[in-house]
């Protein structure tokens, strides 16, 4: 699903170069579920930025789902991340002055899907985290926890191939963060491939895989023992 | 993305910040506003002054002798009659100025003429009552008069009565039936009198005459004939003055024609300043909304998605305005038109251009904040507070 061939991304900062990914390769099944844990610095968000398809890798090769999309053009990186790719961001992201309905039905509208589908699907999604009965309402005036859960219904609705959360509990409290963490782990177990960016090490062993980064490298990878047993 | 969706996503926009897309928009409204209003006062200034023209009969020629050899009513009277198939009536036209008219008590001031028997056809002059000068009275300088209906009505006199013109008494022969309204200054406010008494009377020589062309269509061909044969009788093209009801409108045309475009112009620059408060806040907008733009783009929106949202926010934004000044501007128009003594009328024209100029201003001062949004590096979009 996810093929990174000896990836760098390198930074000029003045007169030297930063290396905030230094040869990284990296694979990752259709329905795994991988949390990328590393320590600020460590070049864990430049690698979701490029799973993301928001950013392209200065070498290397970067095959998503088959297709190599380490240099597109922006329209096309767009396309890719209507379609495949979920967002889940650490700020949930959400457009303030849009309803939850309508902050769900985004990514279709880019596709120019039909309003009475875009409706049928984004309630649909909704109704999966469990906020049928928010419809209407601002994001201003839900939860955090509410409001990340939100947003996990708009990177649903598309139904992408790949589900990314980025410090998706980074702004929530543990018991709360705990819950999205759940989510995510029942969407895996229905089928859903999700990649977890976080720097914490309690929520980076939930995952199926950990793989942790350090000054652009992967220094450990392990498969976690626990993960069939949710 | 589907253009109503983008329509509706502006409209929500504009809405969202309604104090301040109204201040964006009021440079549009003032603008547009003012165009219309100029275009239509300029218009009703025409009106009013071709309308004047049009009273002074739109198949006579005016002739101004000024200087040179001197023309006599029978040249004129001979030259008349040798283009006969162009003129067919001709009459001096001896004027006293603003005269002081007076029955027993009252008195006014009006336009006094010396004409002859022939300005009954040329001026088109029904009477209500009595007859109109005659030749006799020409011959013989008799004192005699027609008096317009108001002039008539203002100081109550009759048929028979007998009034005093600048102090020589006058005995009225005919009243002019009423034709304009019958009020101060208009064309039922005047008085004719046998042209030789007029001249006699101010000692002075007949200069002016009126020449009445019975085919609209001649005019121009019988003013260039009267022009040829007065620059011989005369001596020079300088010595007279032809002046047809044609000519001047078509004089105040060219330079209502003018005034207008001046006027325009500086509407014109209001609208541009307008149009500069759009770019304006429109850039500031994309600066206050980075973040959104790239959410936007995180989850899919193409360049041209994020273009066409602020570009058509603009011209959502310029054309409300161009609407609201429309309607501003047609509905000052006719009350500042009656302030001024005008008709101001409406043009459909200025509308529609106007219209057009606002919403093309739109897409041209929406364009480069719009692609500056659509530009926007989302990873960058997205980090920014």
């Amino acid at each position: 699903m996810i093929d990174f061939c000896d990836v760098y991304k390198i930074y000029q900062m003045g007169d030297y170069a930063v290396h905030a990914l230094d040869g990284v390769s990296l694979h990752i099944e259709e329905g795994e579920f991988v949390s990328i844990v590393g320590a600020s610095g460590s070049g864990k968000s430049t690698c979701m930025n490029i799973i993301g398809c928001l950013d392209e890798p200065s070498y290397g090769q970067y095959i998503l789902n088959g297709r190599d999309v380490s240099h597109l053009s922006s329209n096309e990186l767009a396309n890719i991340r209507n379609r495949m790719l979920g967002f889940v961001f650490q700020q949930y992201n959400l457009i303030a002055k849009l309803n939850v309905l309508e902050n769900v039905e985004l990514p279709l509208l880019y596709q120019g899907v039909s309003s009475a589908e875009r409706h049928a699907r984004a309630c649909e999604s909704l109704a999966r985290v469990d906020l049928s009965d928010k419809l209407k309402n601002l994001p201003s005036q839900l939860s955090g926890g509410q409001q990340q859960r939100v947003s996990i219904a708009r990177a649903l609705v598309s139904q992408p191939k790949v589900i990314l959360a980025d410090e998706p509990t980074g702004a929530l409290d543990s018991k709360t963060g705990q819950d999205v963490i759940n989510l995510l782990r029942q969407l895996n177990q229905e089928g859903h491939t999700i990649v977890l960016i976080t720097h914490e090490e309690n929520l980076a062993v939930q995952a199926k895989r950990m793989v942790r980064l350090s000054d652009g490298k992967i220094v450990e990878q392990c498969v976690m023992e626990n993960s069939a047993s949710f | 993305m589907k253009l109503l969706q983008s329509l509706i996503m502006a409209l929500k926009s504009i809405l969202a910040n309604k104090l301040r897309s109204f201040l964006t928009m009021l440079g549009i409204i003032i603008g547009v506003a003012a165009v219309i209003i100029l275009v239509g006062l300029v218009g009703g200034f025409s009106n009013n002054i071709t309308s004047s023209f049009a009273r002074l009969g739109a198949n006579t020629i005016n002739v101004m002798i000024m200087r040179g050899k001197t023309v006599t009513v029978k040249d004129i009277e001979g030259f008349a009659l040798e283009h006969g198939e162009f003129f067919s009536a001709y009459t001096p036209n001896v004027s006293m100025g603003n005269a002081t008219i007076k029955n027993r008590t009252d008195s006014l001031t009006t336009n006094v003429s010396g004409v002859n028997e022939l300005a009954e056809q040329i001026d088109s002059i029904e009477l209500a009552a009595g007859r109109f000068i005659c030749y006799l009275d020409c011959e013989s300088q008799r004192r005699v008069c027609v008096i317009g209906s108001y002039i008539a009505k203002e100081l109550a006199v009759g048929l028979g009565d007998s009034i005093r013109i600048n102090g020589y008494h006058f005995d009225v022969i005919g009243i002019k039936e009423q034709k304009d309204g019958g009020t101060a200054s208009s064309a039922d406010d005047v008085v004719y009198l046998p042209y030789t008494t007029t001249a006699r009377l101010g000692r002075s020589q007949v200069s002016n005459y009126k020449l009445l062309v019975e085919d609209l269509n001649k005019i121009n061909e019988a003013s260039d004939i009267l022009s040829d044969y007065l620059v011989e009788a005369t001596g020079s093209e300088n010595n007279f003055r032809i002046i047809s009801a044609q000519a001047m409108t078509d004089t105040v045309n060219e330079l209502t024609g003018t005034l207008s475009l001046v006027l325009v112009g500086i509407a014109g620059i209001s609208l541009l300043v307008g149009g500069i408060g759009i770019m304006n806040i429109m850039i500031v907008s994309v600066t206050e909304r980075t973040r959104e733009i790239g959410i936007r783009k995180s989850i899919g929106a193409k360049q041209r998605d994020i273009m066409s949202q602020f570009l058509i926010e603009a011209i959502v934004t310029s054309a409300l305005g161009g609407m609201l000044g429309i309607a501003v501007g047609a509905g000052l128009s006719v009350p500042l038109g009656k302030l001024m003594g005008l008709t101001a009328a409406v043009s459909p024209t200025a509308v529609s251009i106007a219209f057009g100029v606002s919403a093309g201003i739109g897409i041209i001062f929406g364009y480069f904040p719009a692609l500056r949004a659509a530009r926007l590096n989302p990873i960058d979009a997205l980090r920014y507070e």
